[in-house]
């Protein structure tokens, strides 16, 4: 086995004389250093730049589009309604895993005194399980989750039953301007451990391209937009 | 994997060729892939544009990449997880199986990765002695059979679901003998089932990567099954293995990128899930691996940069030229006998493994240019496996009947009028041979062609009459 800071020195110098270049030469540096701190946007397809309800619109129709079901709730006791029917309607125990985010903790549960959570990171035999996404981007109905003891990843993969609430005024049109939403939490050049975009329940084609829903990871996707 | 070399690829072909079952499975590719792209594709009338951005971003990020890389270095290491550069396969290899011995690991889980089918990660784990669960359905269905995947994006698109039934009952052991995998849910449904117990106890996470950001140390895998973010998100430790070429700048230029990557795979929109993963949990994370090792693989593309071959390393692995090449489609994967098959596998297998180890890979190709029209990288892929041709050839490797008749050819052609006496007394001699049908279907020296298709007799008079007849006396 190559010693690490050999193999290190190999790949970048067989890199270097590949392209007749010293690793010390300004302008490429300045053109990779340029380019990083400035992170120049590409073509943004053009149905993304709409007006806010028109997004939202996409965005419930490309989820549904994607094997998600969609509930728009124009008030937080809505949202709570919309999942103690949802876990009603499918025989399921009237209880989900969540995180500690304050949006979510800030809905009324009271008005569903039967829902019980439970807090923390899935557990393998979690039958349903609420994220919060921060940001989502309407282009092709993607939601942003981020990791955290707000929302531990393992709650979008482990149960069948997957709730993902987002908050109407944070779906914006494309993944840069979610994107750029992620910069003003962490910071510019940092990300959480893990950024999940989602579109759907989890699927297969892999045999015969039939799809099948329920691979993985959840079987079903229920996206509440709220507001 | 199963034995099949690129120089056995005449008789893979014709052995593929015969295979009914195998032509039955390879519909589906015409039924599902390329129909999928075509619409999804007219929905994004921005496709064009976006395809000509992500050639030029990728030009550029392979053009600086020793400097990205270290950039990308640089984040890693913020983040707290690790960089192992391998130069070679065998390098790759070694890192991973220490990161696994150090992590006390008897069960590793993984993601589909192709980079670990290059570096044969699975047989060298096992030799080990620890167990590799592949957990993609497809790589499964692969691994339990014993064989390579046929497609880079669809490991099992050469096989129909009763074949597959066959292999769970004899390979999933435990469970009863008469119960029904008819359908296809029912086969999904067994595997979650007996991917879960892995998921759970595995203390490794082994996966691929679509894409690095320099800008964020972030590694990026798409999948629709989940079963990915499982294998990065349960073991304590992650390891993600990837090429060196798999770089791009920033978190924009990925978006560019995968909005090309699932229409034209898949025909999907964008995939169920796509993970950026940057570092190891953080402090006061409930769930995540404890580690984050990334091992970056060069094994020969270092020196495609240098080359013409440069434009191979933009390439995504999308599969779009596979599923729309004419010849994958007659054969499937496997008849390459290259892990990478059809036009990307026909120019990468050489530059990967040499040009001796693979010659018939390039000229596996009518030059319909299918595939560079598909391909979202715009990768010049027909005159690539051209250059193949010439490489070949110039190494003197062709068949000596191969190279007299080029050589007689190219004496008659550097001599116009013996070319012309010939061709114009030589064409409608084999017009009247081929009789009414205007075609041969065997011809004496040409039975290599006429044995899988027809060879069209030549048309009335020969290019050279046909110009000087319409342009008159204008030199050619």
């Amino acid at each position: 086995m190559t010693p690490t800071n050999q193999a290190r020195a190999l790949v970048l110098s067989r890199i270097r004389a590949a392209l007749g270049v010293t690793g010390k030469d300004r302008k490429r540096e300045e053109a990779v250093n340029e380019r990083l701190r400035h992170h120049q946007r590409g073509t943004i397809p053009a149905r993304a730049r709409a007006d806010h309800e028109t997004l939202l619109q996409l965005m419930t129709a490309m989820l549904g589009s994607q094997g998600a079901e969609v509930t728009r709730a124009s008030t937080p006791e809505e949202a709570v309604r919309a999942i103690a029917d949802d876990l009603g309607a499918h025989d399921l125990p009237l209880a989900f895993r969540m995180g500690s985010d304050p949006v979510l903790a800030a809905l009324p549960w009271d008005t569903a005194p039967a829902l019980q959570r439970r807090i923390g990171r899935a557990e393998p035999h979690d039958r349903a399980a609420l994220s919060r996404a921060v940001t989502a981007a309407a282009e092709t109905g993607t939601l942003v989750l981020v990791s955290g003891a707000d929302n531990p990843t393992t709650l979008a993969f482990l149960p069948e039953t997957h709730f993902i609430l987002v908050r109407a005024d944070d779906v914006v049109g494309s993944y840069e301007e979610a994107f750029d939403r992620l910069r003003a939490i962490y910071g510019e050049g940092n990300l959480p451990r893990s950024v999940n975009l989602i579109g759907g329940p989890s699927r297969t084609a892999d045999i015969e391209q039939s799809i099948v829903r329920g691979a993985h990871g959840p079987k079903r996707l229920h996206v509440v937009i709220l507001g | 994997m199963d034995g099949a070399s690129p120089q056995d690829f005449k008789q893979s072909a014709a052995r593929a060729l015969a295979d009914a079952k195998l032509q039955r499975a390879l519909l589906n590719v015409k039924r599902g892939f390329i129909v999928k792209r075509a619409n999804a594709k007219a929905k994004l009338p921005e496709f064009d544009e976006l395809r000509d951005e992500a050639r030029a971003l990728k030009d550029h990020t392979l053009l600086h990449l020793d400097l990205y890389l270290e950039a990308y270095e640089r984040k890693v290491i913020e983040s707290g997880g690790q960089v192992h550069f391998a130069p070679s396969a065998a390098d790759a290899r070694d890192i991973v199986l220490k990161i696994c011995k150090d992590a006390g690991a008897s069960l590793v889980t993984k993601g589909k990765s192709m980079v670990s089918e290059e570096i044969g990660l699975n047989a060298h784990l096992e030799a080990a002695g620890i167990e590799a669960a592949e957990t993609d359905l497809g790589e499964h269905i692969i691994q339990i059979r014993g064989e390579a995947p046929s497609h880079i994006i669809a490991p099992v698109i050469h096989l129909n679901k009763e074949e597959i039934a066959e292999d769970f009952v004899r390979a999933h052991r435990g469970l009863p003998q008469d119960r029904s995998l008819s359908a296809v849910p029912d086969l999904v449904a067994e595997a979650r089932a007996l991917l879960r117990e892995k998921f759970v106890t595995a203390e490794v996470g082994i996966t691929g990567a679509n894409l690095l950001i320099a800008e964020t140390g972030s590694s990026v895998i798409v999948t629709n099954e989940g079963n990915g973010d499982l294998t990065a998100t349960l073991p304590k430790v992650h390891i993600v293995i990837a090429s060196i070429e798999k770089l791009v700048p920033t978190l924009e230029d990925a978006c560019t990128v995968l909005r090309l990557l699932a229409r034209s795979g898949t025909g999907q929109e964008i995939t169920t899930y796509t993970t950026f993963a940057t570092g190891p949990a953080r402090a006061g994370d409930p769930d995540g691996p404890r580690q984050y090792h990334v091992v970056l693989l060069d094994n020969g593309r270092s020196e495609m940069l240098g080359g013409d071959f440069r434009a191979m390393l933009r390439c995504i692995r999308c599969g779009a030229c596979l599923n729309h090449c004419p010849v994958y489609g007659a054969i499937g994967g496997h008849a390459y006998g290259s892990l990478y098959p059809g036009p990307m596998g026909a120019v990468l297998t050489p530059a990967l493994y040499g040009i001796d180890h693979a010659r018939d890979l390039p000229n596996a190709s009518s030059f319909c240019g299918r595939c560079e029209e598909v391909c979202p990288m715009a990768i010049p892929l027909p005159s690539m496996m051209r250059k193949w041709r010439e490489r070949d050839f110039e190494r003197g490797d062709p068949p000596l009947r191969e190279r007299l008749a080029l050589r007689l050819w190219a004496f008659a052609a550097k001599r116009p009028r013996l070319y012309h006496a010939l061709s114009g007394t030589i064409a409608p001699l084999v017009a009247r041979l081929a009789g009414d049908r205007g075609r041969f279907t065997s011809l004496p020296f040409a039975g290599a062609w006429t044995e899988t298709r027809d060879l069209p007799a030549p048309q009335g008079k020969t290019f050279h009459e046909l110009y000087r007849k319409t342009r008159g006396n204008e030199a050619p």
